[in-house]
């Protein structure tokens, strides 16, 4: 119980998904101009997330290591990945048409967003089991959710505010993007 | 030959990946602490891109349009598996510098991309020589990155102290450590992107505008080939949204 607590804090918080370990940049500037919207996406990441790390465990403890093609992962992970989102979004339509309507729209655009990926390839390179893995992707997408639902709490302010032109646009997110680095950074002390 | 080297010369400075077209961010964050892992993932970069900009054009009149983007991924990634067991194997140093990325090149924008625009409608030798040309144009790249921040961010470059630190004694540097850090690589991709606007301003006031930047950052990433990359898609599906 307390290794999973440390995982998921340690995923969550400290080596943000974003602002530490860099997956998941686009969604971060792409959809972050309304807090609401933010919302929807991170929602939609914690889910698909969650499940593509559970499901991305499973096959390759029952399926790749023991036929020894744990070589394959990469290819077999985006191909899964790919296909889950699909099959995720077409059962959200089919079976509950009102989660649909609210995360719908981001399902598709995180079919090939690196963070999944890279979380089923981090469970397998830190070994960690079926449960710990899942847990972990769970946090990571906590965590995504975190930094992209302040950072559009803030570019709604930045939107009142006289930027320098060159700066505007994606120059001053990422400016904000590198102070919130540095206030995630305070956290490195936690675990 | 003349198409080869033109291809090269778009790859490296017209349409650079880094500094005009702005794509593969995360690798250009992410693996940029130092001049020579910037070397080490342009390149492992270059050799994917040349390889599988080749397969993809050979298997061009193949590949059934409706599961284009499956195929490739699957070239891609087979290609990426074999540079890492590679790297593994002849430089593990780097390799353990770069962890994660390696594999996750299979998902940069710039591969796909240019499979989907370039390669897949070109034939086999114009097809390697561009993915020679964007491969270089991002290693020089990143390249460019991991110099500024190792300059600032431990007086280095590639690893050879070029600058004396002030704790050694005496006059000296001290080096800004947060370049180095995570958060500098937001800093000095932040100040990238605003000299990046500088220049495309005076070259469109000059009548000769740069091509348009294609990544993440300009909020469009249909670029990327699977077209379902945020930004676009997004204000798509909220321009239905408000017409409903």
């Amino acid at each position: 119980m307390q290794e999973l607590l440390v995982v998921a804090v340690g995923s969550a918080i400290v080596n943000n998904v974003v602002l530490s370990q860099f997956l998941g940049i686009c969604p971060f500037l792409g959809v972050s101009k309304k807090v609401e919207t933010a919302a929807g996406m991170g929602g939609a990441v914690i889910f698909v997330l969650t499940l593509a790390s559970l499901v991305t465990s499973v096959i390759y403890k029952f399926i790749l290591t023991p036929l020894n093609f744990d070589y394959l992962q990469t290819i077999v992970f985006i191909l899964v990945i790919a296909a889950l989102v699909q099959f995720v979004e077409m059962f959200l339509k089919k079976a509950m048409p009102p989660l649909y309507n609210s995360l719908g729209v981001y399902l598709p655009l995180i079919t090939t967003n690196c963070a999944v990926l890279g979380v089923a390839l981090n469970n397998v390179q830190k070994n960690y089991n079926i449960l710990t893995g899942t847990v972990n992707g769970l946090a990571t997408a906590i965590g995504f959710t975190i930094a992209i639902v302040i950072m559009a709490g803030i570019r709604e302010k930045i939107e009142f505010n006289n930027v320098p032109v060159a700066f505007r646009g994606s120059a001053i997110v990422l400016v904000t993007a590198g102070l919130m680095a540095i206030a995630f950074f305070g956290f490195s002390g936690v675990i | 030959m003349n198409k080869c080297v033109e291809r090269i010369y778009n790859g490296v400075i017209k349409e650079n990946p880094t500094f005009i077209l702005m794509l593969g961010m995360c690798p250009t964050l992410a693996v940029t602490t130092s001049a020579i892992n910037g070397v080490g993932m342009g390149l492992s970069t270059t050799v994917v891109l040349v390889m599988s900009n080749m397969l993809i054009s050979m298997l061009r009149n193949i590949i059934p349009d409706k599961v284009r983007v499956p195929a490739f991924i699957v070239v891609v990634a087979s290609f990426v598996t074999i540079v890492q067991f590679m790297m593994q194997g002849f430089v593990p140093s780097l390799y353990a510098s770069l962890g994660i990325y390696i594999p996750l090149i299979v998902v940069n924008c710039i591969i796909l991309g240019r499979a989907e625009s370039y390669a897949s409608k070109n034939p086999v030798i114009p097809s390697i020589f561009d993915g020679i040309g964007m491969g270089l144009g991002f290693t020089f790249g990143l390249t460019c990155i991991g110099i500024v921040r190792e300059i600032l961010g431990a007086g280095q470059i590639f690893g050879f102290q070029l600058l004396p630190l002030a704790e050694d004694g005496g006059f000296g540097y001290t080096p800004i450590t947060i370049f180095v850090l995570a958060p500098g690589a937001f800093f000095v991709l932040a100040m990238l992107v605003a000299i990046m606007n500088i220049i495309r301003a005076r070259a469109e006031k000059k009548g000769k505008p740069l091509p348009a930047a294609q990544g993440c950052l300009a909020g469009d990433c249909a670029s990327c080939g699977q077209g379902s990359c945020s930004g676009k898609q997004l204000s798509n599906a909220e321009a239905k949204k408000d017409e409903e």
